[in-house]
């Protein structure tokens, strides 16, 4: 199919400069479709393919070794009843104890780096010497990867001889240390802490962008009308950049629901941070548990996958309610 | 000339005190980071927020070890070709959706928008599965195929964006002289469209370069790994001693060439997150 497509589009060629209509858009079409089968090759492979093979494992007792002697085994993984007891990861404490900790990591840390984003788009909207220069350093969080970050921080906030825990102490804010990735009630901000660091320039400069959109109009009339600024933020920015945040915002908690490396780097295993890919790739990789851990993606997967599929349903209800 | 009054004095104060703490909290880490990577391991454990005598020490030995070196080399090796093979098929992609009109364009353009929301452990076992199947486990040849799982989408998505805003004409001119599609991308469109392909290029780059939870899995020896997994796996004599001083080093030397990146092509990088992000 692929040859006689090619040999159309040769013969095509020529004839363009005089072609009937109807001819002319149908190669065109073929043309399209050529062009774009290496990309759908490729995402087939690394994506298509392998979600559907992380499904299908989940419902088997694959383990590492055995992936290709795997045995149906139906919804064991995700739960079963036996002898009296719950199975699966739909009952393993453990599981629901990684939906709460990405559940409370992401609203924690995707509405601080809103409201920190937003303090930093404002500075860098307003005009003053040096903004370049400002506007070059926002960019160094973003660019640092996120391992070395995790690194970073994970020595200063060291509990004997962290910079952190020394400045809070010489300022008079603290007693005493604290242990920051060891405590069990402090272990999951530290993780909040480095996330926030790390990527709220990537949402200072989206918020920045749609600021620099806003028509200036709006902002001579308010002053010379002699409004209050922070009334002129609540009452004309505020609602004019609201879809660019809620595009940032929707990015932002996407990638925070799939966090991995920021944990697994601070406070490597730990239960009171595990994330539900920290806890689905140990079950698969550490633990050798290939179909209980595809259980547990299957599950990740299906949760971002309702949550984009909602946010685009009512996007577009939005949209349409605009109209 | 404005008159002088204290409040508009105190404002201006608070305005550059807000700008101090925001250069601060986004620069200090790194600029500690590099302060720890040049002290001696003695020095190590005393807070100080100046460097009072220089220790290369550090670079030396992170620098000295082959395993390191290679990493570094795999890092390059990886980050490059998966920024070329984006770029290939990113182009050809958004030629297709960018400039024709046919039926199914949308459900590719869902399709694309889709893939670049997978949760990453979502694929693992699949992927792993596919990888060990080409015989590219443990090879970085397998990270640059896992890695388009990420970047292409992305760099479909951009170019499109731009590609949408090349004017007609100029394809239609084409068109009329004879030039068929590919000829038409190759000589018309791309060279107009460089600007935006250094843009994904770059953002690919840096995606790659930073990536580690596919770079953790689908390696196991130390000459296969790239340095993100070489940096989270440097240990010290116990668990309780990490040598801080090196891994710092490390993480300075790898972070140097991004921030060289971002700062060179800064406003090309805001331009081309915005179009990804917000028109997406």
């Amino acid at each position: 199919m692929s040859t006689s497509a090619t040999d159309k589009l040769r013969t095509a060629a020529p004839a363009a400069s005089a072609p009937p209509k109807g001819r002319l858009s149908r190669t065109r079409v073929r043309a399209a479709w050529l062009f774009l089968l290496p990309m759908l090759v490729v995402l087939l492979l690394v994506a298509g393919w392998p979600l559907l093979r992380t499904i299908w494992f989940s419902f088997t007792d694959a383990s590492f070794s055995t992936l290709h002697e795997a045995h149906f085994i139906g919804l064991e993984n995700y739960l079963s009843y036996d002898d009296g007891e719950w199975y699966g990861v739909l009952a393993d404490p453990q599981w629901w104890g990684a939906v709460r900790n990405t559940l409370f990591f992401t609203l924690v840390s995707v509405s601080l780096e809103l409201v920190l984003g937003m303090v930093f788009a404002l500075v860098l909207n307003a005009q003053f010497p040096g903004r370049a220069l400002v506007r070059a350093a926002v960019l160094i969080p973003w660019a640092i990867p996120t391992i070395v970050s995790a690194k970073m921080w994970s020595w200063m906030l060291h509990d004997q001889f962290g910079i952190l825990n020394h400045l809070l102490i010489s300022l008079g804010i603290l007693d005493a240390p604290l242990a920051w990735t060891a405590n069990s009630s402090l272990s999951l901000w530290a993780v909040v802490i480095v996330d926030v660091w790390k990527t709220t320039p990537f949402m200072a400069l989206l918020i920045l962008a749609a600021l620099q959109m806003l028509p200036s109009d709006c902002y001579e009339a308010a002053r010379v009308d002699g409004i209050h600024p922070v009334r002129v933020f609540f009452r004309v920015t505020l609602p004019l950049i609201t879809p660019a945040l809620l595009v940032a915002v929707t990015f932002r908690v996407l990638d925070a629901l799939r966090v991995f490396d920021v944990i697994y780097v601070l406070t490597s295993n730990s239960a009171d941070t595990m994330s539900m890919s920290v806890f689905a790739r140990q079950q698969l990789v550490e633990f050798q548990e290939v179909g209980y851990g595809s259980a547990a993606s299957t599950l990740l997967f299906l949760f971002i996958a309702l949550l984009t599929l909602a946010w685009l349903y009512l996007g577009r209800k939005r949209l349409q309610g605009d109209l | 000339m404005r008159a002088f009054s204290w409040p508009r004095l105190l404002g201006r104060i608070g305005f550059a005190m807000l700008v101090l703490c925001i250069v601060l909290f986004c620069v200090f880490p790194f600029y500690y980071a590099v302060l720890t990577s040049l002290k001696s391991s003695g020095e190590l454990f005393q807070v100080s927020y100046w460097i009072d005598h220089l220790n290369v020490s550090n670079y030396q030995t992170i620098l000295g070890r082959p395993s390191f070196l290679r990493s570094l080399f795999n890092s390059v090796l990886v980050s490059t070709l998966v920024v070329a093979v984006s770029l290939l098929l990113g182009l050809t992609a958004a030629y297709a959706l960018g400039r024709f009109d046919f039926k199914g364009r949308g459900s590719v353009l869902t399709l694309v928008l889709g893939v670049s929301m997978f949760p990453q452990v979502a694929v693992l076992s699949g992927l792993f599965e596919v990888i060990r199947g080409l015989g590219l486990y443990n090879n970085p040849l397998g990270l640059v195929f896992s890695y388009t799982l990420f970047t292409l989408p992305f760099t479909v998505w951009v170019l499109t964006t731009f590609m949408r805003q090349l004017p007609k004409e100029l394809e239609e001119a084409a068109i009329v002289d004879g030039a068929s599609p590919w000829l038409t991308l190759t000589r018309v469109l791309m060279p107009l469209l460089w600007p935006a392909m250094v843009t994904t290029g770059m953002l690919a780059f840096i995606a790659a370069w930073n990536e580690f939870l596919f770079a953790l899995t689908f390696t196991l020896t130390d000459s296969q790994r790239t340095v993100p997994v070489a940096i989270a796996l440097i240990s010290g004599g116990s668990q309780y001693e990490l040598p801080w001083g090196i891994i710092m080093a490390a993480s300075v030397v790898v972070t140097i060439p991004l921030i060289l990146l971002v700062l060179v092509f800064q406003r090309r990088i805001v331009s081309g997150l915005t179009a990804g992000a917000v028109k997406g």
